[in-house]
């Protein structure tokens, strides 16, 4: 990995005790993001540790990413099948314990955590029925999180977004409780391209070290391979994670 | 992994067939012609038996076995120079040619067609095309890192045009995207000529190291034979030899059961699973099942090898029971591979297997005997010599002629012609045409189509469609990596299929150039009519003849590629269509230049490199005023040499912060195309290129001379930039500057549009026939 990537924001270089973090990186039949989202977490400074899907093992990992793809090609409904992973299982009680896992998941990571109950809501087939791919504006609403504390509160980035069933619903009662409960954590800016309600592009769990979220960060990370070949927004998500584990819960 | 019961079949053995020479046999009905069938009778000194009918019949079929053109293609393999042959590890005639990158990498790839099934059935054409030539690349022992697709539609207004498109495109998006390879550019063309015969071409590269090259080959007495993937099952049935090799006719039944369906889930864990297996050296030779299916992989794999192979077909694992040897054999399954296996290596290949969760079954093994034999629960059926069945197949001289009707097509000017009475003249009318050209079917704004692509997958994306090549890296620690770019001018190879061939190739080369890229390689899509008829088999000569004249003259070697016939419907043939896709090398792709110019070049020089003369004819607007006549431009290979020489070095030597060729539409479309690519306007002026050329300003404008280029220059770099131009005798002339305030392209003295115009104009086409 080259060591002249920019850093966005006033991110100072990752300390020797920060790049001592582990965060694994989810691999399912029919991942495609997998290999990124390593990239990424080197980029960020820590080790990425390959987690296989069949595996009960989390090897001590600090944090995990659940990486986009077509998990199981999205057979029967997308994450409906990856759910059942045994890694999954591990990483759900891990979440849910007091020591907090911080989890990422992007895209069919974050459909994976719908689909288990780790995030409300679900995706469905976007609005105008096609796959897109195009470079997107995100409001950062809560800056609060594991993986947002990097940016500024209303901060807007742009980050790299493709999918085919990214439209996030929910009903009413959960919207207006995840955003009572400050727990939208990204919205599309300008124009929803999918028909997400109330124009969610991710949320996050209440007690904030889980976040799940359609668009990639993991493909703005380097300049000159990003968003219009210079974006390098996502890379204060995997930053932040390792600000968050410095700052008490590692 | 057993089959059930073995089906009870009257099983057509060689013994049988030995027994009862006078069997009538479906030859025809298979396409086979009657000297090919006593051909085969003679080959085997016997009737063949149903399952040898069905191999020799896909083997020989035009879509495998090249009949009509292999006389023809034999120049890409004479025209070639040592110098050319420095670089390339693998050449023509495996699944894909392998080029050397240096620091132990190779690069492989390929294009080829999958145009009937995307006409019959659009999706799940167009997603098998995109699986079929993943697999070339996975069978050379190459990680896939990226895939192109150029599409040929008809009239952007016919209402079929609704379903072929809407389908090919979510059919190369459902597919490849599910894969994780970025889409990295293509081209899209329409044109009524397509109507009934759309073009779906597919390219995918792929990356490794020296050490990881594999070659379709069974070697090894005694070596297992594997078949795993996806289960056997009806699709696909007769694919190569019915779809791929005969021409549409409204008279007979629907082939749609002769479209393979795609399962992309399955590919991609083929591809890993393919790569662990290569990782962990445990296969010996390996062969992808595309066209004719077990039929292909079996007797290549024999014929490369060095002994013979025995096969027991009882152990396919299939989708449908009730499937007989010979449809077996025949069918076009997708996502299944087959590989030769060393005894000590079954055990590990298993467990890769069971890790991916992929079926398999052990189908036979490599003998000494020289023959091919399979066996139906132990009776044998096929017993033949392998190469008979893949590289023996008829070769024909096929008749040509030049067309009577060529001279008269030739003859037939644009300028002279009632189309081209009144051509724009006044600034008004040069701006109306400008927005007319750039909202037209195919120079619009192709992001309807590029959006429902991944283009981010990997991370390694440097350029993609919008820009002249799409831009690759394989190796982070260098940067080094791979430009390509696919283009092909029916029109011009319509008005002069020897000078077309050339031209698709000096486009393709320009454009890797035009990125910073050295091209290093072509991998070419031969898509024509019949060649059964002498004026097609003209074109399709001429084009051969003039492309590897070409290949020979800029010193690229055609590494693979395809042909693709019978792109007709009735007597009416497509365009001669050849896609050339050419490959470039960059050491580092942070240094490639992209087609446009952003903010940040405010004032920068904008220079048009090249010269320019009346050439309308065959043009972009000569198309939208209806006209198709007269010559297409002049071919100058020793000028695309230079000014690709020149924008690799200026790039090399950052001199240039942007580059664009100049193809169909010319000038103003290029000019155009770079202001939209970030929304940054420019101030030319056309007064030095039309008194130094002799041209009025709507010929400066759209003609479509080649060897041209626009570079942006930072004042900086400008008196290096003449320098180097003029040290090398290059025409070029300093248009203008980037305008970053004017939100605007100013032509001086002619017109004004503003990027606003530009874009509605351009993006609106799409999105009004398709939504």
């Amino acid at each position: 990995m080259s060591a002249e990537l920019p850093l966005i924001g006033d991110y100072s270089t990752p300390s020797t005790e920060i790049s001592g973090a582990r965060i694994g990186v989810v691999t399912f039949p029919g991942t495609l993001d997998d290999r990124d989202a390593a990239r990424a977490v080197r980029a960020a400074g820590a080790e990425a540790v390959s987690l296989w899907h069949a595996d009960t093992d989390l090897q001590d990992v600090d944090a995990v990413v659940i990486p986009g793809g077509f998990s199981y090609g999205d057979y029967l409904r997308a994450g409906a099948i990856s759910r059942f992973a045994p890694m999954m299982a591990k990483i759900a009680d891990a979440a849910n314990s007091d020591a907090k896992l911080p989890v990422l998941g992007i895209c069919n990571g974050f459909q994976i955590l719908t689909e288990s109950h780790l995030l409300p809501g679900s995706m469905i087939k976007n609005d105008h029925l096609k796959f897109i791919c195009r470079d997107q504006l995100l409001r950062v609403e809560n800056n609060q999180t594991a993986w947002t504390n990097g940016f500024e509160a209303g901060q807007e980035i742009t980050i790299v977004l493709k999918n085919q069933d990214g439209q996030y619903v929910a009903d009413e009662k959960v919207l207006d409780e995840l955003e009572a409960e400050n727990r939208i954590a990204f919205s599309y800016v300008g124009w929803n391209p999918n028909g997400s309600r109330r124009s969610i592009a991710g949320v996050s769990n209440k007690a904030g070290n889980v976040v799940g979220l359609m668009p990639h960060p993991e493909h703005a990370i380097e300049a000159g391979f990003g968003p219009d070949h210079r974006g390098t927004d996502g890379l204060a998500f995997f930053t932040s994670v390792l600000t968050h584990l410095v700052g008490g819960k590692k | 992994m057993s089959q059930e019961a073995t089906k009870e079949f009257n099983i057509d053995t060689v013994d049988n067939a030995a027994g009862t020479p006078d069997v009538e046999l479906p030859w025809a009905e298979l396409g086979l012609k009657d000297n090919e069938f006593a051909e085969i009778v003679k080959i085997l000194g016997r009737r063949p038996t149903a399952a040898e009918l069905a191999m020799y019949s896909v083997m020989w079929s035009e879509h495998c076995s090249y009949k009509s053109t292999k006389n023809h293609l034999r120049q890409f393999g004479q025209k070639v120079t040592e110098e050319m042959k420095k670089d390339l590890m693998v050449g023509m005639g495996e699944n894909a040619g392998v080029t050397d990158l240096g620091d132990g990498w190779a690069v492989t790839f390929k294009i080829e067609s999958h145009n009937s099934p995307s006409f019959v059935e659009p999706y799940q054409g167009a997603a098998t095309g995109i699986g079929g030539i993943v697999r070339d690349i996975i069978s050379m022992g190459a990680r896939p890192i990226a895939v192109m697709d150029p599409l040929r539609f008809g009239a952007i207004d016919h209402e079929d045009s609704q379903r072929v498109v809407h389908g090919v495109v979510s059919g190369i998006g459902g597919y490849g995207n599910s894969l994780g390879l970025p889409n990295i550019g293509g081209e899209t063309v329409f044109d009524p000529i397509y109507q009934g015969n759309p073009l779906v071409n597919a390219l995918a590269v792929g990356a490794l190291r020296h050490e990881d090259l594999r070659l379709a080959n069974a070697s090894g007495v005694g070596n297992k034979v594997v078949l795993f993937g996806a289960r056997t099952g009806g699709d696909g049935i007769g694919g190569a030899s019915v779809l791929a090799s005969e021409s549409f006719d409204d008279t007979k039944p629907s082939k749609r059961p002769a479209v393979q369906v795609g399962d992309p889930f399955a590919e991609k864990v083929l591809i890993e699973c393919c790569l662990e297996l290569f990782k962990a050296s445990l296969v010996e030779g390996i062969q992808d099942l595309g066209a004719a299916g077990i039929s292909c992989a079996t007797s290549e794999l024999a014929s490369n090898g060095e002994g013979g192979m025995q096969v027991e077909l009882t152990n396919v694992l299939l989708r449908d029971s009730t499937l007989t040897p010979g449809e077996i054999l025949m069918s076009e399954s997708q996502e299944r591979m087959m590989a030769v296996v060393t005894p000590e290596n079954v055990e590990a290949f298993e467990a890769v297997m069971a890790k991916w969760n992929v079926e398999y079954s052990w189908l036979g093994e490599v003998t000494d005997t020289d023959r091919l034999i399979i066996t139906w629960d132990g009776e044998v059926i096929v017993d033949v010599d392998p190469k008979t069945v893949a590289h023996d197949g008829p070769v024909y001289d096929r008749p040509y002629a030049r067309p009577q009707w060529q001279d008269a097509l030739q003859a037939d000017t644009f300028k002279s012609s009632a189309a081209g009475a009144n051509l724009p003249a006044t600034g008004e009318e040069l701006k109306a045409a400008t927005l007319e050209l750039i909202a037209s079917p195919n120079l619009c704004d192709k992001s309807w189509i590029t959006s429902q692509y991944d283009r981010y997958v990997g991370g390694n994306t440097a350029l993609a469609a919008p820009d002249d090549a799409g831009v690759v890296r394989i190796d982070e620690s260098t940067g080094l990596g791979v430009a390509i770019a696919t283009d092909a001018n029916g029109r011009y190879t319509y008005l002069d299929p020897y000078a077309g061939a050339q031209l698709a190739l000096a486009e393709s080369y320009r454009n890797v150039a035009t990125s910073g890229a050295v091209p290093a390689a072509v991998s070419d899509c031969l898509n024509y009519g019949s060649p059964e008829d002498p004026d097609v088999m003209w074109q399709l000569a001429e084009g051969i003849r003039g492309l590897s004249d070409a290949c020979m003259e800029l010193g690229v070697p055609v590494t693979g590629g395809n042909v693709s016939l019978y792109n007709q419907t009735g007597d009416k043939a497509i365009h001669p269509t050849p896609v050339v896709a050419t490959l470039g090398k960059l050491d580092d792709v942070a240094r490639r230049t992209p087609s446009g110019w952003r903010e940040e070049a405010d004032g920068q020089a904008i220079y048009l490199i090249g010269t320019t003369a009346d050439e309308l004819d065959g043009s972009e607007f000569a198309n939208l005023r209806g006209h198709l006549g007269g010559l297409p431009p002049k071919v100058d290979l020793a000028a695309e040499k230079e000014l690709g020489e020149i924008l690799i070095n200026a790039s090399r030597d950052g001199m240039i912060d942007a580059a664009h060729d100049l193809s169909e539409g010319g000038l103003v479309a290029a000019l155009s195309e770079m202001v939209l690519r970030y929304g940054v306007g420019a101030r030319v002026a056309l007064d030095e290129i039309k008194q130094r050329d002799g041209l009025d300003s709507f010929t400066a404008l759209f003609s479509e001379s080649q060897a041209r280029a626009l570079v942006a220059v930072p004042r900086s770099e400008e008196v290096r930039f003449n320098d180097m131009t003029s040290a090398r005798g290059v025409t070029v002339a300093r248009l203008g500057i980037v305008d970053a305030q004017s939100g605007a392209l100013e032509i001086q003295g002619e017109f004004t549009v503003s990027v606003d115009e530009l874009r509605e104009a351009s993006e609106g086409t799409m999105k009004k026939y398709f939504g």
